[in-house]
């Protein structure tokens, strides 16, 4: 079956890649849009003389596919999330960094450094965290937005304003929240009513997009947009009266990670970009441009002070507790993904 | 049209007749690489087990089609009734590329038509206008259509100021917008074939009906429409089939909020559910329903060639 796999991804453009990353001095990236600053891969040649190529996805789902579909061999470094770093663990696409191969290691925020989708930080290091929850438009709705009910059984003046993330783990997630069930729930009864729940929201719901999860509530097509808090910020810099809100039932927090992929091209290289990614001062620039949170120690004094103070970083006192996303075992998510189609059906 | 180009390659000397079969062996070979191959490939995947998270593991099965045409309820064990959530998708999908198969009908016939009548010398330079929106990509295309119609959009605002309206018209992540994006995307197809036909058009036909004291519209639907079907027909088919599998448009102004085909096989590859070999038999079923359509209009076209000659 790989062989198949490989012959046919061979037809596919990616190989122009490959062949490129081939040469000596060369690093492939397979990363998110819109989350490295050119700076920082510019800095990173600059200091090694090792030419960056990035190819960016939309999503942790979309990037394992591409993986899977053949881009193995071609990409040397991959940034999934949390759940999905466990994911591709168990798929066998991340390669293993042997003790003292990482120079900067002990530079990972203690909090980070065992996490439970990649113990002792096998194959990973941490690369952005923070949380998804929704923002809301002030000039829209005046009330009160601390409770995930703004997304699932919104106010009149929300109702028909409000998108969605197109991806299926970050509904599923909040939805669970709202309705104060475990994820992953292998109980009957509470899935039939996460189904049921989630067909009468969707009424209330004017679309789903990931992509410009954050134009639209610039552009003000949305009024209410579940989105990252990063773009929540942005959203609001850019002159959208938006606030982001910790609803009290809880929020999903999540953390991007840099992983080794099994068969990386330019692998001396890629553990270069990941010391040089564990110094203080390149992943402060990450989080800078990003405005998320870096799970590296010394970072403080290279951040923009103005990072600190924004409203999207500091939960209220009523706040939920932020959880991971979890990763459900075959047969549930089969049902979830029944679910998910019925939603979009 | 295969049919006039292998009628007028039989009247002419040949003179690299030795070579005629080397000659479409380029052609060949890119269909069989790029085409043929990859739709095999889609034909074996759509019959074996799905892997967990993507992939396929080489156990034959008919559960990819079985989930397809059977509804087994959310837990997959409660006896089969008719699925009716794909053909629901299928339908969606039929009726949206139909609607903007009938806009650029009703649009792009009579530019069509208005481009073939002009002095011989204009006309290029009208086909190259209709053709210059379409050197930017259609993703740029469509995000910008979104930004002229949503609600705070120039469109609104015209609408607006005129007096015409006094709220906005939501026109965004609706039906309608999906149908408009379709048209947008596929009007030169419609417009380009009709043109061709129009333009082999015999004018003096329609002088000859005048004569014989046919009204406009008895000429137009009696001598000009039956003369230009080919070219009406190869555009009708020409929007239709990409629209029906089209996933930027309904993605982009549809707000993605119900599945069309190309979204519905797009997440099965792309999203959680990662279920190649239902993806894989989503796009065969859809295959062999442009194959039917196809193959219908071909034998319409031969039925009427042979009444017509």
């Amino acid at each position: 079956m790989n062989n198949l796999l490989k012959s046919s991804a061979a037809a596919l453009a990616l190989s122009v890649a490959s062949n490129a990353a081939a040469a000596e001095g060369k690093l492939v990236l397979y990363h998110w849009f819109e989350y490295m600053p050119q700076e920082v891969l510019d800095t990173f040649t600059a200091e090694t003389g090792i030419e960056v190529t990035m190819d960016t996805y939309d999503s942790n789902e979309s990037m394992l596919a591409t993986l899977k579909a053949g881009g193995m061999g071609t990409y040397d470094l991959a940034v999934p999330g949390d759940y999905m770093v466990s994911i591709m663990a168990g798929e066998g696409l991340l390669d293993t960094i042997a003790d003292g191969e990482l120079a900067n290691k002990g530079n990972i925020a203690p909090e980070w450094s065992d996490p439970s989708f990649d113990p002792g930080r096998a194959s990973s290091i941490p690369y952005q965290w923070g949380s998804t929850s929704f923002a809301v438009n002030r000039d829209a709705y005046s009330g009160d937005i601390q409770t995930t009910g703004i997304l699932f059984e919104p106010p009149a003046e929300l109702s028909g304003k409000i998108n969605m993330l197109d991806s299926q783990g970050e509904v599923m997630a909040m939805a669970s929240l709202h309705m104060g069930i475990p994820q992953c729930s292998t109980d009957r009864e509470q899935l039939k009513a996460l189904n049921a729940m989630l067909q009468e929201a969707k009424q209330h719901w004017a679309s789903f997009n990931s992509d410009t999860a954050k134009e639209v509530l610039v552009s003000g097509d949305a009024a209410v947009g579940q989105i990252y808090d990063g773009f929540a910020a942005k959203a609001r810099e850019e002159g959208a009266n938006v606030e982001y809100a910790y609803p009290t039932q809880g929020y999903v927090a999540w953390m991007d990670n840099v992983v080794l992929l099994k068969d990386a091209p330019n692998r001396d290289n890629a553990l270069k970009f990941m010391d040089f990614l564990l110094e203080p001062e390149n992943i402060a620039a990450v989080t800078n441009y990003a405005q998320y949170n870096a799970g590296v120690t010394g970072v403080a004094e290279y951040l923009d002070p103005a990072l600190a103070a924004q409203p999207e970083k500091n939960p209220h006192a009523n706040a939920g507790d932020g959880v991971f996303i979890k990763v459900c075992d075959q047969e549930t998510q089969a049902v979830y993904d029944q679910i998910w189609t019925n939603l979009k059906k | 049209m295969a049919a006039g180009a292998a009628s007028g390659g039989s009247a002419r000397a040949d003179t690299y007749k030795d070579a005629r079969g080397w000659l479409l062996l380029p052609s060949w070979a890119v269909l069989g690489i790029f085409v043929l191959g990859p739709v095999g490939m889609m034909l074996i995947y759509s019959f074996l087990t799905k892997e967990f998270r993507g992939g396929v593991i080489w156990e034959p099965s008919l559960a990819a089609y079985d989930q397809f045409f059977f509804d087994r309820g959310l837990f997959g064990d409660e006896p089969p009734t008719i699925e009716w959530t794909y053909i629901t998708i299928f339908w969606r999908s039929i009726w949206q590329a139909g609607a903007a198969t009938l806009l650029s009908l009703l649009i792009g016939f009579p530019t069509a038509y208005f481009i073939a009548t002009r002095p011989e010398n204009v006309r290029p330079v009208w086909v190259f206008l209709i053709t210059i929106p379409y050197w930017v990509n259609l993703l740029i295309r469509t995000v910008s259509m979104k930004f002229l119609l949503r609600d705070q959009g120039p469109l609104n605002d015209f609408l607006i100021s005129t007096g015409l309206i006094d709220s906005p018209i939501h026109i965004v992540n609706t039906n309608f917008a999906v149908q408009l994006g379709l048209f947008y995307s596929y009007l030169p197809f419609m417009v380009l074939p009709v043109y061709a036909a129009v333009e082999r058009y015999n004018f003096s036909l329609s002088e000859a009906a005048a004569d014989l004291y046919a009204s406009k519209w008895t000429t137009l639907r009696r001598i000009v429409l039956p003369a230009v079907k080919p070219g009406v027909v190869a555009g009708c088919i020409l929007v239709f089939v990409p629209s029906m599998g089209s996933f930027l448009a309904p993605d982009l102004l549809g707000g993605a909020k119900n599945f069309m085909i190309g979204s519905l096989i797009e997440e099965q590859f792309k999203g959680n559910a990662g279920n190649w070999p239902f993806g894989a038999a989503a796009s065969m079923i859809l295959l062999t329903m442009v194959l039917i359509i196809l193959m219908f209009s071909a034998r319409q076209q031969a039925k009427a060639d042979k009444a017509g000659g």
